[in-house]
């Protein structure tokens, strides 16, 4: 906490910006993303748009794993149906891209809700293996109704427009993402803070102790799967936008395991861990990426060595992070900061 | 083929296919039970072990039995090494924490197995193809022997929880980890050795696999579709687990057979679809213990 911040009543301890400094970075944050698309290249542009759909997705599953504690292993699948929601009803319905948007959201909520509600009703982790299924299923449809989907083939996304502004064009479909973007964040943060976000809190603790004190367990597990299935609807139609062509291919299980993955790594139960983890990944990502080639380039007769890379480093950043620093990187940063605060005189 | 024989082919194919399920779900089980651990690398301990049995007998020329015999002593020593490596410095973490790991788990595991062998679809090519025809029932020897092979582990393991002294020993840490600690039983060399067995379990289930379907790193996903085999039977009993697998597979075969003109391929998730029927049904399996729970 900075020095000097006494909190007198629970308002302003529950304020967003507690200090004018907080604020002043935050909006420097935004003006320089705003300003970003001016001055970098297109790839650039693409890869953070790529970042900012990931943003939604892990915000999404921070609500429900890391401030209600449930596991969802098939929050790909639920963006997959965002995807091809929003896909379908522009293109064969010709419902306009702003509603189809929020009705991507309402869709991949509501088929959660088919694998949701049994298995919420149970104590213990029986989402997990609930989503496993819905993964399977979700994929399996969209592989096999070929009337609606596509099937294997996949499906040519028409550009959205709203009013004017046509999302064909890499930095308009950028500025899209980033606003949704910073609403997610502001929308994960008024959940947390408000009575719902308490409750899940509380359910997440000690789920008796919850239920003891008149929080109704079932409904607020199935508000935050709501939620998080409703945030990966919204990042599913971006993502849509984004790949121009959707198959089943881009919303499997391992994408859902990485989704969760970047949430650990960034921190599960804070509302900046999203941020963190999908800006610690790509940069990851880039980097093997770059790794991969120097590596294939100067040892060409071992080339398949170094095909699974990613996943092991990957996997091994997974593990790592589980065993040294189970908070994340936002509580790593959090212990950076109070280090420096006092430093050199910490004692 | 009349319609019986329609019936008992399938039966005796999702049969044999769920024997081998079986012995997957009961490595599953026996962590859930003793650790309450979801050990979703199940699937990649199948994967690794198939991989390996496959490598001696193609690449080193050893015979089946002694690839066998090597592949069982090598999954006795990566289980150990996943326990002591990964899993007991997660001892007292919340679960989600361990459930991940076992996440980040089948990562690098699937990373190492391409990085090792590659990515193509291998055949073993041991048992002979010509199937024996039982009254029209047509067999080969791979499904008799899985069958086999996987009733007699069945069978062992029942005996061993019933008289053996480690059996009881796990049984009593599953039942009541501080019970049995104060009873003198080493809760760590029983977890130790869940994960043993279920690595030696599932990498016998990879190599029948293996055989069946070839080897390829997709063989990891028997290790989820063991999931549904686990609920129907309920999560924390063994007996669940062997007849859940058994049912599992005979339903996966019998909805290949005759819902496939309706949807085809159906028989890929509808374990899955079981699953989520299950969990809105009956949750708690035919034979789990029924969590009751009032405030």
């Amino acid at each position: 906490m900075p020095a000097g911040l006494f909190h007198e009543n629970y308002q302003s301890d529950e304020r967003v910006f507690q200090t004018w400094f907080v604020k002043a970075w935050l909006i420097a944050f935004l003006i320089a993303c705003a300003l970003f698309p001016l001055m970098a290249s297109k790839y650039m542009v693409s890869i953070m748009t790529e970042a900012g759909i990931a943003i939604i997705a892990c915000h999404g599953l921070n609500v429900l794993t890391g401030f209600t504690g449930q596991i969802s292993l098939g929050h790909a699948a639920f963006l997959g149906v965002g995807a091809y929601t929003c896909t379908i009803l522009t293109g064969k319905a010709g419902i306009p891209f702003i509603v189809a948007l929020p009705l991507a959201g309402v869709m991949a909520a509501m088929v959660g809700m088919i694998f949701g509600i049994p298995s919420l009703r149970l104590r213990g982790l029986y989402l997990a293996i609930a989503t496993i299924a819905a993964q399977f299923i979700i994929e399996f449809v969209i592989r096999r109704w070929d009337s609606l989907t596509g099937g294997v083939e996949g499906l040519f996304v028409d550009p959205g427009t709203i009013g004017p502004i046509s999302f064909d064009d890499h930095i308009n479909l950028y500025y899209l993402t980033f606003i949704l973007a910073v609403l997610a964040t502001m929308a994960v943060k008024n959940i947390v803070r408000a009575r719902s976000g308490r409750a899940f809190v509380a359910i997440r603790d000690r789920y008796l102790a919850a239920e003891v004190i008149g929080v109704h367990v079932f409904k607020y597990r199935l508000m935050s799967f709501a939620v998080s299935s409703f945030f990966a609807g919204i990042a599913g139609a971006l993502m849509a936008q984004y790949l121009q062509v959707i198959t089943h291919e881009s919303f499997t299980i391992h994408q859902s395991i990485d989704y969760l993955a970047m949430c650990i790594i960034g921190g599960l139960g804070h509302i900046l861990g999203g941020i963190y983890g999908v800006g610690f990944w790509f940069i990851l990502e880039r980097f093997l990426e770059v790794a991969t080639t120097s590596l294939n380039t100067a040892f060409p007769d071992h080339m398949t060595w170094f095909v699974s890379i990613r996943e092991i480093v990957f996997g091994c950043v997974i593990v790592l992070f589980l065993i040294f620093e189970p908070d994340g990187l936002a509580a790593r940063w959090r212990t950076i900061r109070a280090y420096w605060k006092l430093w050199p005189f910490s004692y | 083929m009349n319609e019986f024989q329609f019936f008992m082919q399938f039966l005796m194919s999702g049969l044999s296919m769920g024997s081998i399920y079986a012995l997957v779900a009961l490595g599953f089980v026996l962590i859930y039970k003793s650790t309450s651990i979801l050990n979703l690398a199940q699937g990649e301990f199948l994967m690794v072990g198939a991989y390996f049995c496959l490598s001696m007998t193609l690449d080193f020329g050893l015979g089946f039995v002694a690839s066998f015999l090597l592949t069982m002593v090598f999954s006795v020593i990566l289980g150990l090494a996943v326990e002591r490596l990964v899993l007991r410095p997660l001892i007292g973490e919340p679960i989600i924490s361990v459930i991940m790991v076992t996440l980040g788990l089948t990562y690098i595991m699937r990373g190492l197995v391409i990085m090792i062998w590659g990515n193509d679809i291998r055949q073993f090519n041991i048992f002979p193809d010509q199937p024996i025809d039982f009254w029209g029932v047509k067999l080969t020897y791979l499904y008799l022997y899985s069958m086999g092979i996987s009733f007699a582990l069945l069978i062992f393991f029942a005996i061993f929880f019933k008289y053996a002294r480690t059996g009881v020993f796990m049984r009593a840490v599953a039942d009541h980890q501080t019970a049995a600690q104060s009873m003198g039983i080493s809760v760590k060399k029983v977890f130790a050795m869940s994960w043993c067995i279920a690595a030696v379990v599932s990498s016998i289930g990879g190599i029948l696999v293996g055989n069946i379907a070839g080897v390829g790193v997709d063989l990891s996903y028997i290790g989820l579709k063991v999931l549904p085999a686990v609920i129907l039977g309920g999560l924390d009993s063994i007996l669940g687990a062997i007849i859940g697998g058994l049912i599992v597979g005979v339903l996966e075969f019998l909805s290949a057979g005759y819902l496939d003109p309706y949807i085809p391929a159906i028989n890929e998730v509808f374990p899955f679809i079981v699953l989520v029927l299950v969990l809105m049904i009956k949750p708690y399996g035919l034979f789990g213990t029924e969590e009751i729970e009032r405030v």
